[in-house]
């Protein structure tokens, strides 16, 4: 596959505060890739970059073989955008803005399949200033959409939206990528990094802190598994702590805990099975994305505080 | 979708254009504001002094002319003062604010022309505006019409640039909507005095007169008053109009930001 966006060494400091320090990724034809990290560290200059909206102060970056300050003319046309908090005139209706925006585009998409296949259609003659939240989001995804691009960059796609106008979203976002459409999404929202993503970089403080899949990144911090359970009859922990996969085995009152490696389940259910013991209330914890991001950044996702 | 021919991009520019001006228009028209301060205020003015005997009876002091003669040219300049220095930087401020202008830039539209869009909405808006002072001045109370008509239209062409020009530079300063309409009415006061809206300028001292025809709009009303009497407009209005167009379109050019 080859390379539709290449980052090489972006650094960009406004001032005396350095926004981004040293970032370098590429992203693969018809992949989603996303950009991971804590507010501040520096994830929406990175996408300005590659928008053209901001002028690196070193490093080389080229989208669809373009540079995106040199050749705008063209990047515009085959790049399609959702800013964060971009808004349209107050008095502008739902079906104008995309008419007006499909104008814009030498071979745009049909803003009125767009409109319907984001839930707008009924909103068509609403006034950007009486959507609701939600439908000002799907708007400005629409918008991202009707040029045809080749590549879109999504600011915090799903910010503001409720939890199911979230899953239709990335539904949708499923079909766009299916069409050959290659997705940068930003996001702090673990859940859509896990669902979405084909490979995410985590940034923090500038720099690339690691890249890799969603659950590569998991795997990468913690390969342990913790198992618990409520055993039917009681349990000599010796039969547990004598398996080789097992690590650890502790009690919270009648529940049993137990750590180990990825085969742990395996072993401890196979004992269980093999002395008649049924686990009940059985819960397998695997480290997650959340956890990964938290071990590599320090910080814990933003993304509890901005689901409102 | 993709068997379309790529259209030419001049073209397309010129269509992006076309489409962001119709739409500026429909705006406009939903937002009354905009059409009341810029065209209402002026026109009830004209109505309001139309309808004082005191205004039309012809003064020594106008050579001849009556009090509404002289007033018409000042109202006309007083609406495209208004649209230029209040509702263009409200409008333009507004949309850098709302980031409607920084989304604009990732299209190939770009935000130059949305901007070319509202100069040419409120140019049209200001031509409207001055017919209709002109022509409700004519039927209602007998004010003649412009007669050196080509030098009345290339005087208010002039101020239209000057005003305009001005109203671009405060919209390149202003940090919103808001601030962009309250600078605009800040600068607008002192103008309309320098341009005889409160007094003639007959009626003011030398050296303010002085003042009053360095001044964008006095230099306007100046020019307009002298066409609207049947002469060509004299040169050195018509330099100082076009002086601040340049000074001030250029330092807006330079100084405007997109977000």
């Amino acid at each position: 596959m080859s390379a539709v966006i290449e980052v090489q060494h972006l650094h960009k400091s406004y001032g005396d505060t350095v926004a981004v320090d040293d970032v370098s990724f590429t992203v693969a034809d018809g992949e989603i890739f996303g950009i991971l990290g804590p507010n501040g560290a520096g994830k929406t200059t990175t996408v300005e970059s590659i928008e053209g909206l901001r002028a690196p102060n070193r490093g080389a970056i080229s989208v669809l073989g373009l540079d995106p300050r040199r050749d705008r003319a063209e990047l515009t046309q085959r790049l399609g955008v959702q800013l964060q908090d971009s808004q349209l005139p107050d008095r502008l209706r739902v079906a104008e803005a995309l008419e007006l925006y499909s104008s814009f585009y030498r071979a745009p998409a049909d803003w009125r399949a767009l409109m319907d296949a984001l839930g707008l259609a009924g909103q068509s003659k609403t006034r950007f200033g009486q959507l609701s939240g939600g439908q000002k989001q799907r708007l400005s995804i629409a918008l991202a959409l009707v040029g045809n691009p080749q590549v879109v960059v999504l600011d915090e796609l799903t910010t503001g939206l409720d939890p199911q106008a979230r899953r239709d979203t990335w539904a949708l976002i499923e079909g766009v990528r299916d069409r050959g459409v290659t997705i940068l999404l930003v996001t702090h929202f673990m859940e859509e990094a896990e669902r979405l993503c084909d490979r995410v970089a985590l940034i923090d403080a500038g720099r690339v802190v690691a890249m890799d899949t969603p659950a590569g990144l998991a795997g990468r911090v913690q390969a342990d598994q913790r198992i618990q359970f409520l055993p039917s009859v009681p349990l000599d922990d010796a039969l547990l702590t004598a398996l080789a996969d097992v690590t650890s085995v502790t009690r919270r009152g009648d529940v049993v805990v137990v750590t180990g490696n990825s085969n742990a389940l395996n072993a401890v259910t196979s004992v269980l099975a093999r002395h008649q013991i049924v686990a009940r209330q059985l819960r397998v914890d695997q480290a997650s994305l959340e956890d990964a991001f938290i071990a590599l950044t320090g910080h814990e996702p933003a993304a509890a505080q901005n689901q409102h | 979708m993709s068997v379309t021919a790529a259209a030419p991009p001049a073209a397309a520019r010129g269509a992006a254009l076309g489409r962001l001006t119709v739409t500026e228009l429909k705006l406009l028209a939903r937002e009354r504001v905009r059409l009341v301060v810029g065209v209402g205020v002026p026109l009830i003015l004209v109505i309001i002094f139309g309808s004082i005997p005191f205004y039309n009876h012809p003064a020594k002091v106008f050579g001849g002319l009556t009090l509404l003669d002289v007033y018409v040219p000042i109202l006309s300049a007083f609406s495209l003062a208004v649209l230029s220095l209040t509702v263009l930087p409200m409008v333009l401020a507004d949309y850098r604010s709302k980031g409607v202008l920084r989304r604009l830039q990732t299209t190939p539209a770009g935000p130059a022309r949305v901007l070319a869009a509202q100069v040419i909405v409120d140019l049209g808006l200001a031509a409207v505006a001055v017919a209709v002072i002109l022509a409700v001045a004519r039927i209602g109370y007998g004010v003649f019409l412009p007669r050196q008509l080509a030098g009345f239209v290339v005087a208010a062409l002039l101020a239209a640039a000057a005003l305009m020009a001005i109203g671009l530079f405060i919209a390149a300063l202003a940090p919103s909507g808001r601030a962009g309409m309250a600078t605009g009415q800040l600068v607008l006061i002192p103008m309309m005095f320098f341009a005889g809206l409160f007094i003639p300028i007959p009626a003011m001292s030398p050296a303010v007169q002085h003042i009053s025809h360095a001044t964008p709009l006095g230099a306007a009303v100046e020019a307009m008053q002298y066409a609207a009497q049947g002469h060509w407009p004299h040169l050195l209005p018509l330099l100082t109009m076009a002086a601040y167009a340049v000074a001030f379109g250029l330092a807006a050019a330079r100084l405007f930001r997109w977000e």
